[in-house]
């Protein structure tokens, strides 16, 4: 993001430079099926409060803390949505990688734990995230961040025995 | 190491989501995103490019009209990060505003339209550099008028050489038609675009041969 000093970045740069970490995050925050409309609820949510962000230069954390908000009420809403199966974007013909297989019994492990473990488990081992910045971005401690990564991670091990 | 080889560990939960090619992953969603965003009224400078005889343009577009026209060796950072300023952060490539300029210049570059309908903004127009592109603005398809011209009808004669400059930055190059402007022998001068495009812009209006 060059020459934009202090100011706000043109939406089209922010969007660019952060899309990949926020599709990565969704992809596993709420699964492969819902993560395309998560990522353009996450977007939109910014654009509405884009002019009047105070520091540019957290934006990536100020994203982030958009789409776990977004990936807890939207797992609130799906909480019974079934384990994902055929339709994992998987055509690698339009790019995408190494499609996770669907069959993976660890997305029905990861579907199980509650919303905010999920969330912070993510954070945590997905996009490698430190527990201080999961907590500035999840608006909780840093104690409670910890705690919810180790019971996800016990609830996930037990899942995966 | 001495967890048992079968139990779960935490790099585990990478194989979940995509990885290197996560960018194309994601850009897959956003075409939809731009429409909605746009449909939503929360892109105020909406981006899109299109091709043409001079080469790749980007059309910036806002909820007044064409506020932007830049070349592709324009640099495409300084016009975003110039656009963010001046007008709005929120800068985002969305081809639906951005459809009846586009349709125009299409038309212009087939032959088939002399003049622009479409609405302008001027906001990244100064006001000096407003007086002097809208005297240039009455130079019509296939008409020339040199710079000196331009000064005498903005009763600033002396002042040529700051008409030139003032076009050198017209942030709506085509449809405002600097291009038409050429110097007192009837040298093709300078353009702000490169005096390639400037001479196939004329040779399209039939002004050069």
């Amino acid at each position: 993001m060059s020459g934009t000093e202090g100011g706000l970045p043109p939406f089209q740069e922010f969007l660019e430079a952060n899309r990949a970490t926020v599709y990565r995050f969704l992809v596993v925050a709420v699964g492969p099926q819902e993560a395309d409309d998560a990522f353009q609820e996450t977007f939109i949510a910014a654009l509405h409060a884009y002019p009047k962000v105070q520091e540019p230069a957290k934006l990536d954390r100020w994203i982030l803390a958009i789409a776990s908000r977004k990936a807890i009420d939207q797992h609130r809403r799906a909480s019974r949505h079934p384990v994902p199966t055929a339709e994992v974007p998987e055509s690698p013909s339009r790019g995408n990688p190494e499609p996770s297989d669907p069959a993976d019994p660890l997305w029905a492990a990861v579907r199980e734990l509650p919303p905010r473990q999920r969330v912070a488990v993510v954070h945590r081992y997905v996009l490698d995230t430190s527990y201080g910045e999961i907590a500035a971005l999840m608006g909780s401690s840093e104690q409670t961040v910890r705690a919810n990564v180790y019971q996800g991670m016990k609830r996930l091990k037990e899942l995966m025995r | 190491m001495t967890t048992k080889s079968n139990e779960l560990q935490a790099s585990d939960l990478k194989r979940l989501s995509p990885a290197r090619d996560a960018v194309a992953a994601a850009r897959r969603a956003t075409p939809s995103l731009e429409d909605r965003a746009a449909a939503k009224g929360l892109v105020d400078v909406a981006l899109a490019t299109m091709d043409s005889p001079i080469g790749e343009l980007l059309v910036a577009v806002t909820s007044k009209g064409l506020v932007t026209v830049a070349f592709d060796d324009d640099d495409r950072d300084r016009v975003l990060t110039r656009l963010s300023r001046e007008v709005s952060p929120r800068v985002m490539e969305a081809a639906a505003p951005t459809d009846g300029a586009r349709r125009e210049l299409e038309e212009y570059f087939r032959g088939q339209r002399h003049r622009f309908e479409l609405h302008i903004d001027r906001r990244l127009i100064g006001p000096f550099a407003g007086k002097v592109l809208r005297a240039t603005s009455r130079v019509g398809f296939g008409e020339l008028a040199t710079y000196g011209d331009i000064a005498a009808r903005i009763e600033r004669p002396q002042a040529a050489r700051a008409v030139g400059r003032a076009l050198g930055s017209n942030p709506i190059p085509i449809v405002l038609p600097c291009h038409r402007i050429v110097g007192a022998n009837g040298s093709l001068t300078g353009y702000g675009g490169g005096m390639a495009r400037k001479e196939t812009l004329l040779r399209l209006e039939g002004s050069l041969l």
